[in-house]
């Protein structure tokens, strides 16, 4: 799915949450979402899902605008992942994916239930509690949610926040495979640069609501003289002004 | 309306129920309790009143069925309510059910949760106190009905405050249906209430059920004229209710609440 997203602003109560975004995400391509806190990013995910209404601006997928009665046709397409949203605790693993695979509308749900939890390891947990689960698995169980759709179009929103290097480093190469093996748009909002460096083909740094700077990691790492992203970001979080922005 | 997803999101609740005990017998345990009191005082107003001493049961009936509205608008704002805790919130509102279909699910859902309250505490009346809410008969089914589409509607309304204003709403929703109990007359006749307020107690549905419930009980006829405005208003206020729903959420779309919704 391709995504084009055309001065875009989102307005509470007198402050911008997001002040004019304009970025376009070509179809199978990862973009990454940097910022600071605070800077719109969740916002700006929250509006391309449909979750916010924006102030103006257009957000268009696949041809259909976001705020169109069609919605609920991209919806089924798309799917979302947060360590921040979770999935309802006392219920088994195996029922939290087979009540949201009903809600996606899947025909063979149970075959695709052991598909994805083999993917990510899950099948020993299948008849578990969710809410019994460590942190690291349930993460895993919200990105085995995330992808039972087989979506076409996937938000994350700091995927591996919280999670040791070794759970971090699987769910990283998990994304690296599935992308190489399915047909998949991501966008991908996260603090960690090494993340981004790995998962996406270009970047969009956010301040205060705006896009501060864009390009590939290594565009940005060598237009602002540093030696890596982590570096780079802290210079633009920091204040300097970009060259493109 | 795709009946798979309201299917899907009816056994999100239902998975909940089953899989845990307390959860039933928390369901159970107050509207029995609710029999025992009101059976005893009931027990007590038939030896001491001459209203009620040839209807023994009339409070009990009355107290089964402002319980099952109880549980009914309950169960709705319980099952919104499970969603918000569990920060389950957003997945659901980004997957592809429409707004008519949660409302559908939930609708369907919440009569499992008051049905699993109602019955025992109803059959419990019997051998207890010979008292049956059953005597009332076939219009019983639409005494019920009428109920239960306006306890869906309060808590239509309850979770539509829920939306547009948070988790903060949540103590308005045990607070809500005492707000009306009075004006309902479920314990007594219209006529006990000061003139100005009969008349915004008859814009309500539940004076025309309890006292339908009262006519069929004390005097023996049913009144169909009367059973069928209690439906008519109920569900007036349930077609209310869903447009307010609408509105909230859109409200909660405009003001970003919709997201990272939690405890």
């Amino acid at each position: 799915m391709k995504i084009v997203v055309q001065n875009l602003y989102k307005i509470f109560k007198k402050n911008y949450a997001v002040k004019n975004l304009n970025l376009t995400i070509e179809k199978n391509k990862t973009l990454g979402l940097l910022g600071p806190n605070g800077c719109g990013k969740t916002t700006s995910i929250g509006m391309m899902l449909g979750l916010i209404k924006p102030t103006s601006g257009k957000i268009i997928i696949d041809d259909i605008d976001v705020e169109s009665t069609h919605r609920n046709l991209l919806l089924s397409r798309m799917n979302f992942a947060s360590p921040y949203v979770e999935l309802p605790k006392k219920l088994t693993v195996r029922e939290n994916l087979e009540i949201y695979s009903r809600l996606y509308g899947l025909k063979k749900l149970k075959s695709r239930i052991e598909e994805i939890s083999e993917d990510l390891n899950l099948t020993k947990f299948l008849e578990k509690k969710t809410g019994e689960l460590s942190s690291g698995q349930k993460n895993r169980v919200s990105l085995a949610k995330s992808l039972i759709n087989k979506p076409e179009l996937l938000f994350l929103d700091e995927p591996t926040a919280s999670l040791d290097p070794d759970i971090g480093d699987f769910i990283r190469s998990y994304l690296e495979k599935y992308k190489k093996n399915n047909s998949i748009t991501i966008l991908l909002a996260s603090h960690n640069m090494n993340e981004v460096e790995r998962l996406s083909d270009s970047v969009i740094m956010m301040r205060e609501g705006e896009v501060i700077d864009k390009g590939t990691c290594k565009d940005l790492i060598k237009r602002h003289g540093r030696n890596n992203l982590e570096e780079t970001f802290l210079k633009l979080a920091r204040g300097a002004k970009s060259a493109v922005a | 309306m795709q009946w798979h997803k309201i299917y899907g999101l009816s056994l999100r609740h239902i998975y909940l129920i089953r899989g845990s005990f307390p959860r039933i017998l928390d369901l159970i345990y107050w509207p029995s309790i609710q029999v025992f009191l009101w059976g005893f005082i009931s027990k007590f107003f038939t030896i001491s009143s001459s209203y009620y001493n040839n209807t023994i049961g009339v409070i009990l009936t009355a107290a089964i069925l402002y319980d099952f509205l109880f549980r009914s608008s309950i169960s709705y704002n319980m099952m919104f309510l499970e969603e918000i805790w569990s920060r389950n919130f957003t997945n659901l509102f980004i997957s592809p059910i429409k707004i008519k279909e949660i409302i559908a699910a939930l609708t369907l859902t919440a009569i499992l949760r008051t049905l699993i309250g109602l019955i025992p505490a109803a059959l419990i009346a019997i051998p207890l106190f010979k008292v049956s809410i059953f005597v009332i008969g076939f219009p019983l089914i639409f005494l019920l009905i009428a109920l239960y589409i306006f306890g869906v509607t309060l808590g239509l309304l309850v979770t539509a405050g829920l939306i547009r204003f948070g988790p903060s709403f949540e103590n308005i929703a045990w607070a809500s249906l005492f707000f009306l109990a009075p004006l309902g007359c479920i314990y007594y006749p219209i006529e006990i209430l000061p003139n100005w307020l009969q008349i915004l107690a008859k814009i309500l549905p539940l004076v025309h059920i309890f006292e339908e419930m009262r006519n069929i009980l004390i005097n023996n006829v049913v009144n169909l004229s009367e059973i069928i405005k209690a439906i008519s208003i109920s569900f007036i206020y349930f077609l209310i209710g869903v447009s307010i729903f609408y509105w909230s959420y859109y409200g909660a779309r405009v003001r970003g609440t919709l997201i990272n919704m939690g405890e």
